[in-house]
This record gives structure tokens, sequence and C-alpha cells, in this order.
């Protein structure tokens, strides 16, 4: 993509929440549905005399993440403080991973638009949120519900050059959060946000320009809107002769561009150091390949694997990876019906539309894997045909029954019996002997789709169309 | 038994076996306290419900039930440690109306135990100081003298003590608070190895240097509230797993073969004549116990203090953070608050609620952890501090314990160095250097000055050599000049 002879230069940080039963530095709950403070002890409140003690989930969470983003896990990582004030930050300072994060020069690869996109991961750190703040006329009201729940900040290299590779890359990280299912990927809730910061340099120019942070972008789709205006606006702002100041700007959705929130030049200093409250932490080998061996096969290998292995089409093999529990219920058809493409069509198309509408996760399907299966297998081995199949997923949808019960109650069994095909048959000839005639003479073309309409209506669907095709053409020769 | 000198396990002794019940004693002391306290300001607050707690105590008695190593006896807080439904202020205007919802670890330990509350001491505002004179609840006098202090910061725990308002009590000590003052006041204060004492619930002041530790008349009752009060806790990361040793029970005066190591770097000279004095009786009357004196060599000792303060003024600048009048504590009064930028409102709410030598600490802090700074010096003290560290571990290879003054005089005159903080500083040059070794120290009274006034003797051992440490002090206790002395208060 051009951009008027400039290439912008784009790297994101994305603040992912851990799904913790518990705070990261005390055993405070992180349920979102809690009522306002409910999740708020002495040590989420910056009581006097509080202190932290770190969360073993939450550094397993953050291990995991790093391994699947090619990290190298510090053996040795060091919790220090960021200093600054803020009314929902009750410390006085963030407790974050500053000079020594958990994770390190990481790299993923994914596609945009077909091609390999490779982008690095400069570090992944563990740090606490802070509590949100609602501002309500002349008050501001503070909810420390927030405050403790951990967070994995996830920062790449300045190796992005579109808008839609960063937007891309954003999904590809939730993707694997979820298939670690160490984040619940909720955008809406902020389990995951964005802020990302973009510089626009002339095409080959290896200096990097000034970079603008755009904080908080809560949508993929937003994050590819909001860059692309900032790209523009940058470009406009140098062409006009003028000069990018370096500053964080807010995403405005409604109004679809960024704005200004405040200037980088009266910049904190934050004043980091190693929390004295914390000891520095360690991470052994042994830690680290147990926690290896639990990670999942991720969804770009398995993506691989099932063109590989299942001969599925890249596109399919990508709709299939896109949530494991997606994954993990197409491997499960495929096991039972032992057809991998049929499997795919089946999932994609009939099962996604039905879940869709009914606005179900894969995971509450009423039809279940081994069901789909076992009706994929039905047809395979010719005892109902596909348009009878699709009767008999509507059933299972709409019953949660299995296939052989469904086709057994209602008789739908294919006819594949020859003889009494061809009873039926020769009953539709005698009744259509006009167009029988027409047939043969030549007289009318594309008739035969009429007599096989004529003969599956007659057998209430359940004729096997092959037989029913193999008889009909010997007969109208 | 004369309760007013009572050791605490004469009358956990007494009470449980209800030779005296824990409410009468509780009862004999909220009247010293009521009586004598007026002349030294070492209480800030009473706790209303010593009494009721003392009658619990004697309940559970009468049941049967085993009620700990303090069965009734009075305790009088620091007001750095938090205290559920007791007000806790750090001696600072800023936390003038907290009351903490919940026990320090120590508090808990305490009561756990079967002591009485009997209220919350004086102290420098937010431990910043070594005379007691920056206590938002003003200063404490040192019941030898009224005239003059008592020390600091731990100066209302040692002032309590000295004259037996109760009978124990806790301090905390970051570079000599619990120590300085028991020297200046005549009694025992010990600040244990880093990481013995749960830190949970102590309003922190310095995180990598503060230790809570008991200040109480007798080495004997030194060892026994610390085994108390130590041991893991969950909730503090730098709380130590090691097991809590029964140094109670192991107390020995026995001192022979021991050596005993004398820093050279200290024999530079700058002694008053009566610490000196008292410093080289100790060490002839360890000897004549049969312990050998050593020289060893600390050479970074000299850099402690800068070192000390550097270090602890950073922590205290990200410590006191919090405090900024939105969820608890002292909060400046605006006309109305719909127009105020936040900044202003932490400035007037900071800029009123802290003292002086708070500021004077929080600026020098945010200073040293300034970008641009940071490794000049608060990196850069760290590394000495290693140094350091590592020096005292190479001399505790040559001996048992390091015996050294605690203090370059005896208690100075209250107003005489306030307005020189630099001079005062300087005060804790023998106290810093074990706080940054994270070292167990302690100061035991050995001597009086020809004017009165009392002088202890510092005794630093190993890391989680206490037990060493305090049968020393014990030694040292045995022979000391000043038996029987009591403050002029009394």
């Amino acid at each position: 993509m051009s951009y008027r002879g400039y290439e912008p230069v784009i790297g994101i940080e994305i603040h992912v929440q851990l799904r913790t039963n518990s705070k990261i530095f005390c055993a405070d709950a992180t349920t979102f549905e809690a009522a306002d403070n409910e999740n708020v002890s002495p040590v989420s409140a910056g009581m006097p005399g509080t202190l932290p003690v770190v969360n073993k989930k939450a550094i397993e969470f953050g291990i995991k993440t790093g391994l699947a983003l090619g990290c190298n896990i510090r053996r040795k990582s060091v919790f220090a403080r960021k200093n600054y004030f803020y009314p929902d930050m009750p410390k006085g300072y963030q407790i974050s991973q500053f000079e020594k994060p958990l994770c390190e020069n990481g790299q993923i690869t994914f596609k945009v638009n077909g091609v390999d996109k490779t982008v690095t991961i400069s570090r992944a750190h563990l740090e606490e949120d802070a509590g949100k703040s609602n501002h309500s006329g002349s008050y501001t009201l503070i909810n420390l519900n927030r405050a403790g729940i951990p967070l994995l900040e996830v920062v790449t290299g300045p190796d992005l050059r579109s808008p839609s590779e960063a937007a891309e890359y954003g999904r590809t990280i939730r993707q694997i959060v979820r298939y670690l299912d160490v984040c619940d990927g909720n955008l809406e809730e902020g389990s995951m946000r964005c802020d990302c910061n973009v510089s626009v340099r002339k095409e080959g120019s290896k200096e990097l320009g000034t970079k603008v942070e755009i904080k908080n972008v809560n949508s993929f789709r937003f994050v590819e809107k909001a860059i692309e205006y900032e790209i523009e606006r940058q470009i406009d702002e140098i062409e006009r002769g003028g000069k990018i100041l370096q500053e964080t700007r807010l995403w405005d959705p409604d109004k679809n561009r960024t704005f200004a929130m405040r200037s980088k030049e009266d910049a904190q200093d934050y004043r980091y150091f190693p929390d004295p409250d914390l000891l520095p932490l360690i991470v052994t080998d042994e830690w680290i390949e147990k926690l290896r061996k639990e990670l999942p096969e991720l969804p770009i290998a398995r993506a691989q694997r099932f063109q590989q292995e299942h001969g599925l089409p890249e596109y399919d093999s990508q709709v299939l990876t896109t949530e494991k529990s997606i994954a993990d219920y197409y491997e499960e058809t495929a096991r039972v019906s032992k057809n991998y493409k049929a499997s795919s069509n089946w999932i994609m198309s009939e099962l996604m539309r039905e879940l869709n509408t009914a606005n179900v996760q894969i995971e509450n399907s009423p039809i279940t894997p081994t069901q789909l299966g076992k009706m994929i297998g039905m047809i395979d081995s010719g005892t109902i045909s596909g348009k009878i199949a699709k009767a008999v997923f509507q059933e299972m949808w709409n019953s949660g029954k299995d296939p052989e019960d469904i086709v057994k109650e209602k008789g739908l069994v294919q006819i594949t019996d020859t003889a009494a095909i061809e009873k039926i048959i020769d009953e539709v000839l005698t009744a259509n002997a006009q167009a029988v005639d027409d047939h043969k003479s030549g007289k009318k073309k594309n008739l035969f789709g009429f007599f096989v309409g004529a003969v599956m209506k007659a057998s209430k669907g359940q004729a096997s169309p092959d037989i029913v095709n193999k008889i009909l053409q010997e007969k109208l020769k | 038994m004369e309760l007013t000198f009572a050791s605490i396990s004469d009358i956990s002794e007494a009470v449980k076996t209800k030779k005296i019940s824990a409410k009468e004693v509780a009862d004999h002391f909220q009247k010293r306290i009521g009586s004598l306290d007026k002349q030294l300001n070492s209480f800030t607050s009473i706790n209303p419900d010593s009494l009721k707690q003392a009658e619990a105590l004697d309940d559970r008695i009468a049941k049967g039930e085993d009620v700990g190593l303090l069965a009734g006896v009075p305790f009088g807080i620091k007001e750095m440690l938090c205290t559920k439904n007791l007000t806790t202020t750090a001696g600072s205007k800023i936390l003038s109306n907290f009351v903490p919802p919940y026990d320090a670890t120590v508090v808990a330990r305490l009561k756990k135990n079967g002591a009485t509350i009997m209220g919350k001491l004086n102290q420098d505002e937010f431990a910043m100081g070594s005379s007691n004179e920056t206590s938002y609840h003003g200063s404490v006098k040192n019941p030898w003298d009224t005239s003059r202090v008592p020390g600091g910061s731990s100066g209302g725990s040692a002032a309590a003590q000295a004259a037996r308002l109760v009978v124990g009590t806790i301090g905390t000590d970051t570079g000599g608070s619990i120590r300085q003052p028991a020297s200046f006041c005549g009694i025992v204060g010990v600040k244990p190895t880093y990481g013995r004492v749960s830190r949970y619930g102590i309003i922190a002041f310095a995180s990598s240097l503060d230790q809570a530790g008991p200040m109480v008349s007798t080495v004997k009752d030194a060892a026994l509230t610390l085994e108390v009060i130590s041991g893991h806790d969950p909730m503090d990361s730098t709380s130590s797993q090691k097991t809590v040793p029964q140094w109670s029970k192991n107390l020995s005066q026995d001192v022979k073969g021991f050596k005993v190591g004398v820093i050279k770097e200290y024999l530079k000279g700058g002694l008053d004549a009566d610490t000196e004095k008292t410093f080289n009786d100790s060490l002839e009357a360890l000897k004549t116990l049969g312990a050998e004196i050593v020289e060893v060599s600390v050479s970074m000792t000299e850099f402690a203090v800068p070192i000390y303060y550097l270090i602890a003024t950073s922590e205290a600048s990200s410590n006191l953070a919090r405090y900024d009048g939105i969820r608890y504590g002292y909060r400046a009064e605006f006309a109305s608050l719909s127009g105020v930028e936040l900044e202003d409102f932490y400035g007037k709410t900071r800029g009123e609620g802290f003292g002086s030598e708070v500021k004077r600490r929080i600026m020098l802090g945010t200073y040293c952890l300034s970008s641009g700074y940071y490794d000049a010096y608060y990196n850069k003290a760290g590394q000495v501090r290693r140094l350091l560290t590592e020096q005292y571990l190479a001399a505790f290879k040559k001996c048992d314990v390091i015996l050294s003054p605690v203090t370059t005089a005896p208690a100075f005159k209250i107003g005489e160095l306030i307005s020189d903080p630099l001079a005062m500083y300087m005060n804790d040059i023998f106290t810093t250097s074990t706080n940054l070794a994270g070292l167990p120290g302690m100061s035991v009274p050995y001597s009086l000055s020809k004017s009165g006034l009392p002088i202890g003797i510092q005794v630093t051992a190993n890391h989680f050599d206490e037990q060493r440490m305090l049968n020393v002090a014990a030694a040292l206790e045995a022979s000391s000049l000043m038996k029987g002395q009591k403050p002029h208060v009394i």
C-alpha cells in the first residue's frame, strides 16, 4: 500500500488481562460483575502498612504466553515501582516490570491478505492494573475493583507497516491468549487494550519519524481505523511543512478521528526502581519446562497441520482454527466421521449459521461433535442422502437427539433397494408419458432433471440419488 | 510481686496461675500512665478497651485455655504499627484521623499470646528523626532528664518503657530507631535480622531497612517478645521461612571462648569521654568473662550514613506517595472541590499534612530516583550496600559478634540539634550499617554518664544469629554498671 511516498512505522502494546481468580498481589477476587469496590481489601486500597505478595498463577500465565510468542523467559525478573500520582492508583505507584521483564525477544508470524508477516515481540512484562475513575457531575467516584488485576503487557518492535497488519497482529494475539486460556479476550470488558505507536517516514528512509501514541483502543477494527487516520494526519502535517509533536492521542470512534490527550513534553518522570517489598522473581528451568509441556497446539501450527494431514484448503484451516473450541470441535467431528472435508463443510456452513443465528458458543452447541460426525458417516455410507441429512441436522439442532434415532423415528433411511426405486420410476414415467416422448424425441432438452426431481418427490426424498440417476439414464435412453 | 518492675515472664506466670488477674495488671499500668505520662508525652492514645481485653483473657484462663507467652502483659505499640480500630498516625498530621481496619502481624501475634494492648506510643513523624522532636503529637521527654530527648524515632516506646508505664513495647528500626532511643533511655532494644519479623501492617518508611523489634527492660524479656513476634508471614514476601529458635530458653551468660569483634574504623575517635569509657569497660568485662577481643575491618561503614540516607529517602519518597487525601487520612480544606486542579489538591493536602523533616526527605528521595540521577545515587548506593554486607560477612568469619557504641554521646538537649539536620543524621553513624546489611543488632544499657544519663552498648551478630547476640547482651547486662538505677521520673 502506498501513502503518497511515505511509509508508516507502527508498534503495538497490548495489555492482556490474565484470567486469574485473584489479583496479582493479593487474594481479592477478579470478577468483572462485582459491585463497586466489592473486590477491595486493605491491600487493593493501598492502606498504610499493606504489602504485595505475588500470585503464582499470574506468573505461570505470563510464562505460557511468553513461550507461545517465542520469547526467552528471564530466570530472574524484577518488579519495579512506576511512581506517579493518580486518584485511582492507590499506592501512588504502579508495580510493573521495567528493566528486567519476564519475557523478551520473541516473534510471531501470521497471515495478512494471504502473505506471511513476522513481527518481533520485544518484551512481555507483568504489571498491575489501576482502578477506575467515574466522573459524575462535580464528583469523581473511584472504583478499585480493577486495581491489582494482573496484566501482561506485550510490546512489539516497530515492525508493522500498515493498519491492516496492526489489526491482524491484534487478532493473532487475541487468538493465542484465548488458545492458552490465559485471557478471555473480551475487548468490550477491557480484557485487552491496545496502545498504538505510529510514525511515518519517507519511503526508503531508515530513520524513524516522531511517534505518536494512540492509547486505549478497545477493538481491532478501531485499531485499523485509528492508525489509518493517524497516518494520513501525520502525512498531511508534514506535507504542510508542519512538525509532528510527540504526544498521546485518543481515538474517537464517533467522529472517526484521533485527538490530542496530553503532550509528552511535560511527560512524567516515573522514577522507576526495584520494589523493595518484592524479592526478584526467580523462575527455574524445571518450571518453564513443565509449563511448556502444558502448552496447547497453537493456532498457526494447528492450521498448518489441518492443511498437511487433513488435506483441508488454507481457507478452511484458518476458519476452523480461529478459536480453539472450533478447532477442537472440528477435530472430534472428523475423528468420528473420518471425512475431513465434509466435517469442515458442515461446521463452516450449517453449524456456524445456526450458532450465529442463535448466538450460541460452539462449546454449548446442542449438536455434539460426535453426533455431527456420525451423521456425516451416515451420508458417506449411503444410509441417508445429503438432502435428508439437512433435515436430520435440523432435528438434531432442535432436539439434541442422536442422528440414528432421528432417522429411525422418522423413517428417513435412504432407499437403496434397486427394485423399489425402479418401481417408483416406472410409476413416474407412466404418469408423465408425454414428457417421456418429448425427452426421447429430443423435442425438449434438459428434461432429465425434471424426472429426477419427480422421482425424489415421489420417494419423499428417500431414494438414493445415485441409483435414481443410474436407472433413469437406462430407461430414458 | 512488685508489679511496676516485674518481668514479662513473672507477670505472665502470675496471671496464668491466677496469682493476679490480667485486669489488675492492666489497671495498675493504666494508672501509672495516667499519673506519669503528662511529664513524658510518650503515649499518643490510650486503648479504651484494654481493661476489657484483660478481663476477656481472665475468662479464658478461668476456662483453662492456653493463652500464650505474654498472658496479661501490658504492651505499648509504636504509632508506626497498625492496630485494628485504634488510631494509627505514624506521628503525622496526614494520618491523624486514620483508624486501620486490621492489625499489623506483630500486633496480632502479641494479642494471640495474651498481651494487653495499653495504647499507642509517640514517635518521630513516619519514623524520620533521631530525637522524637518531629512528631505531630509533640516531643517526648527523656525520663532520666526531661530537658533531654529520648532519642528517635521510637522515643515514645523508649520513654514509656524506661518509666515503666508498660511492661513491654514495640518499636521500629530503619537506621537505629530502636537501638538509639533504647541507649538514651537505658532499656534493651532489639532490631532483629531483616526478614525475621513480618513488616505487614507496619507503616512503611524504607521497606528494605525497616524492622520491628522489642523495647523492654531486660535481655530475657527481649528474647521472649522476639520469639512471639518472629516467624514467616504469608502476607510479607520478604519475611523469612526460617524457624524461630527458643531464644529465651537457650539464653546464657556464658561467653567463654567467644570472639568479640571491634570494627577498627570505629576507633578513630569522636566519642565523648563517658561513652568511650563505657565502651572500653564493656570490652574489659567480656574479656574477664573469657571472651577474646579481635579487631575486624568493615571499611565501608565510612559510607554507611550517606548510603543510608540515599536509600531510605528514595524508598520513603515512594512509600509516602499514597498519602494523598483521596481514600483516607487528612485532606486539605477547599471551599469547593469543583474546579480544583488535581495537582493543587495533592499539593495542598500533602503540603499541610507532612512536617518539614518528612518533606525534606521526600524531596531528597525524589531527586535520587529521578531519571539521570538514579544511577549516580540510588543504584550506586545499592552497590556500596552490597560491598558493605560482604565486608560484614567476612568479619563474621573472624568473630561471633561485633561490639560498638550505640551513639557518640548520651541523650542531647531538646532543641539542641533540631535546626542542624546533618548533625542529627550523623547521630546514626553506629547504627545504620546494621540495617543496610540486614543484620540483627541490639542495644543493652551498660553505664551512666557523669551527668546521670544512660549509655548503652551495641551488639551486632551475623544474619539470623540472634541467639549469640542475646547471649553476649545477657553477659553485659549481668556486668552492667547501672543496675538498680532508675530514671528520675519514677
